[in-house]
């Protein structure tokens, strides 16, 4: 028998019953229900943040590192306005969601009411899809389909807007399994034609390349599984996107390193001359492409995509294979075993001979100093001191993200969250909260630039409160370091508004919080504050100083193709003409 | 690309096979779009073309199957061959959309608009006018002793053409519905 129960009551059962632990929320007038009802219950765990932008961006950390939905609740108005950006944010990187939020009652909406925003409205274009549930018959239904559209096909965000007083009115609770299927099923099976083609093609590729981004992950830990075994067995090299990072190891003898704009060099110039591309849940977005009407000129090109959107957007390719990828993949090692597991060996010896050359560049090679802590070094000691650890990384958005792309290394799936396609400055921090819930036991740290960290650095309110051991790794050049180095490239060295000035004394900011502060300047002390900072038992910012004026290299400056690298400062200055400079 | 087998434009799927993929020449494609009945799915599609920078020649929608609650909206639009290839990539994946076809590729298909045109005249231009509609098979829906309101069904040429001949005669109103479409022939 189906139970009568409130609206607000349904909200908690429904998230019960999908398996959530742990909500992301800030309370408000037009969600009072909700939280009285999770006032009186203690399955769901609800972590209040200290601001509903941080509220997404944890519950994206959250999703990121488990695999897991992540669900959020706020109030109306400003509730959902403030959630915006994360939601903005999960869209572009694909991470599912679940988004509650309060509304004014049915009856008021249009009334410009105190705290009404038209949420649907605001919020269409920056989810997966949204509802406005104005009855509470419906509302279970809604939550269970909200959760299947989140997580399956390509993974994004949704949200459903609740009117309060169809959370004070009863109706008749509905399970999930009860649930009406919705036509939303997207096609996981791959064409079994275009997989054989691509098996031809990879039989006789002299010049193969893998180009893999976060589809693999969001496609689950079989698709990483599969990857690594098709990597390994057919001897192929493999580069990946910011996002994609993890999912083949970076130990693995196939690893190319990073590609796109800050991207390795080696993988760079290998994506320009392969003969054969197997992008494999990448979106040929332009930090990767560099000038498209130059991009990987002699390649054929496969692409193994769920979202058929993503397939010939920007990059025409010749082997259109829509499908989740642990499906494909699956289906492709079946097919390229079944005849033989044939490859091109005397190409592949060349090709890797070639790569080789390029690997011996040492594109990431940069003049340390023993006076003044250089980023990478930072970077290189971090990982040196953490890298058999339990460890998850995230990161905020400028120089210091890319750094700790290529300088930090990942062998597993969900171990590194950093966002992608917005770039979106104080994602960092409270997706590093939103991980470390998820991990309690686990060593989580945040690499930070100043500038970005203080976008969300009231969050420290939460850390503490739910003494979360997060470590905020801030590598602190006093700038706006990625715009003073794109202004020293672009804009003849005019540094405008690229300081920041009146930082914050961050050791002394940690202590009001309750929170331990370290300061390093040294290089010499780097090791030990580095330790300090790993021992301690509680959440930590690490002030790291470190040059202020350090450009972040390779750069394939905006406009210009892969094989155009720029690889130090002495060739830097100006380089980007004037069709790179309109871009972004 | 030596030693690939395979060759760029082998496959039928692939991008190479759709004419010109990379033509800036723009052509005109009648979409029809099955989607569920529900609050805001014309705001999704129409929020898609605005945000993304597609063009919409002409739009209608209506509920066309009232116990499976769907609609039908029929979309004229603009584009070269890879943006209409997006376009339809896009719609479909807006979660209430149940079907896109493209009725200008997918075979042969009827397209008809419903428009109401005001003419405002006497004397002989009154006269042509009349005679003009007989010839256009327009129906006349009101008149009084200055004006007349044709009632026009045909192709959006069709109507434009008429509205051409009118304007001379007086012509001070069009109301157009927008074009409806359906493939020809039992499927
Ligand atoms: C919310 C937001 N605003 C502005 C930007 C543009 N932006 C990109 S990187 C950057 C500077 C980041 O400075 P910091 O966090 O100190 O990192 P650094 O580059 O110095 O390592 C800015 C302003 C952005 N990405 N996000
Ligand atoms: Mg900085």
């Amino acid at each position: 028998m189906a139970q009568t129960m409130t609206g607000a009551k349904m909200v908690v059962q429904a998230l019960k019953d999908q398996g959530v632990e742990v909500v992301f929320g800030y309370p408000g007038g037009a969600v009072l229900p909700i939280y009285d009802e999770i006032f009186q219950q203690n399955d769901i765990r609800h972590i209040l943040v200290r601001h509903e932008q941080a509220a997404v961006h944890s519950a994206e950390g959250y999703a990121r590192s488990t695999g897991k939905p992540g669900v959020v609740l706020v109030t109306s108005g400003p509730g959902a306005t403030n959630a915006v950006t994360g939601l903005t944010d999960a869209l572009m990187d694909s991470i599912p969601l679940v988004v509650l939020t309060g509304q004014v009652p049915t009856f008021m909406i249009g009334t410009d009411g105190f705290q009404e925003a038209d949420t649907v409205g605001i919020t269409r274009p920056c989810t997966k899809h949204n509802w406005l549930v104005k009855d509470t018959a419906n509302l279970a239904g809604t939550i269970h389909e909200a959760f299947h559209v989140a997580t399956s096909g390509r993974p994004g965000p949704v949200l459903i807007d609740i009117p309060k007083d169809v959370q004070f009115a009863s109706s008749k609770y509905v399970e999930p399994r009860k649930t009406v299927t919705s036509h939303y099923q997207p096609r996981m099976k791959g064409d079994i034609e275009l997989i054989t083609q691509l098996v031809d093609a990879m039989e006789s590729a002299e010049r193969p390349v893998f180009y893999t981004g976060g589809g693999v992950i969001n496609s689950g830990d079989a698709a990483s599984q599969l990857l690594r075994e098709l990597v390994d067995a057919t001897g192929f090299p493999i580069t990946s996107t910011l996002m994609g990072l993890g999912a083949y190891p970076a130990s693995g003898k196939g690893w190319l390193g990073m590609l796109g704009m800050h991207g390795l060099y080696e993988a760079n110039m290998a994506m320009h001359g392969c003969d054969l591309m197997i992008n494999i849940g990448a979106r040929f977005d332009d930090r990767i492409t560099g000038r498209v009407a130059d991009f990987s000129p002699k390649s054929l090109k496969a692409h193994i995509d769920i979202d058929p959107s993503s397939i010939n957007k920007i990059i025409h390719v010749d082997l259109p294979i829509v499908g989740d990828v642990a499906h494909v993949l699956e289906d492709l090692l079946r097919v390229w075993k079944s005849r033989g597991r044939k490859t091109n060996k005397e190409g592949l010896a060349k090709w890797w001979k070639k790569i080789d050359d390029w690997k011996a560049v040492s594109c990431l090679t940069y003049r340390n100093s023993d006076t003044v802590i250089k980023p990478q070094y930072a970077l290189q000691r971090l990982e040196e001191l953490t890298k058999g650890m339990d460890r998850y990384i995230t990161t905020e958005v400028g120089q210091h993200q890319m750094w700790a792309a290529q300088f930090l290394t990942f062998d597993e799936p969900k171990r590194w969250m950093t966002s992608g396609g917005l770039g979106t400055m104080g994602y960092g921090f409270p997706a590093s909260i939103g991980v470390q819930l998820a991990h309690p036991e686990s060593l989580v740290i945040n690499v930070a630039g100043e500038a970005s960290w203080l976008m969300n650095m009231q969050e420290m309110g939460t850390a503490t409160q739910y003494r979360l051991p997060v470590k905020q790794f801030i590598l602190n050049n006093e700038r706006l370091g990625m715009v003073r180095q794109w202004q020293q490239l672009l804009h003849g060295e005019r540094y405008s508004h690229s300081w920041s000035e009146s930082l914050p004394d961050f050791v002394k900011l940690a202590e009001a919080f309750g929170a331990k502060g370290i300061l390093c300047t040294d290089p010499k002390d780097l090791d030990d504050a580095i330790m300090e900072m790993i021992k301690y038992d509680g959440p930590v910012i690490f002030d790291c100083l470190v040059e202020k004026h350090e450009n972040c290299f390779p750069m394939i400056p905006s406009g210009s193709p892969h094989n155009e690298m720029l690889l130090g400062d002495a060739n830097a200055t100006n380089a980007i003409g004037a069709k790179g400079a309109v871009m972004v | 690309m030596s030693a690939l087998k395979l060759k760029k434009g082998v496959s039928k799927h692939s991008a190479y096979d759709l004419r010109d993929p990379n033509a800036d020449v723009d052509e005109p494609h009648t979409l029809a779009v099955i989607v569920d009945n529900e609050p805001g799915v014309l705001a999704r599609v129409i929020g898609l073309f605005s945000g993304r920078g597609y063009n919409i020649d002409s739009l209608t929608v209506a509920e066309v199957d009232h116990t499976g609650h769907t609609s039908r909206i029929t979309i004229v639009t603009r584009g070269t061959p890879s943006v209409i290839e997006q376009i339809k990539a896009q719609l479909g994946r807006i979660v209430p959309v149940h079907e896109v076809h493209d009725l200008t590729v997918e075979g042969p298909a009827v397209e008809r608009e419903l428009a109401l045109f005001k003419v405002a005249g006497q004397g002989d231009k009154r006269i042509e006018a009349l005679r003009l509609a007989e010839i256009f098979r327009a129906n006349v829906v009101d008149s009084t002793l200055e004006s007349f309101v044709f009632e026009m069904t045909g192709t959006p040429g069709k109507i434009d053409a008429f509205a051409e001949l009118m304007r001379p005669l007086g012509l001070s109103e069009v109301a157009r519905t927008g074009v409806a479409a359906l493939s020809r022939g039992a499927v």
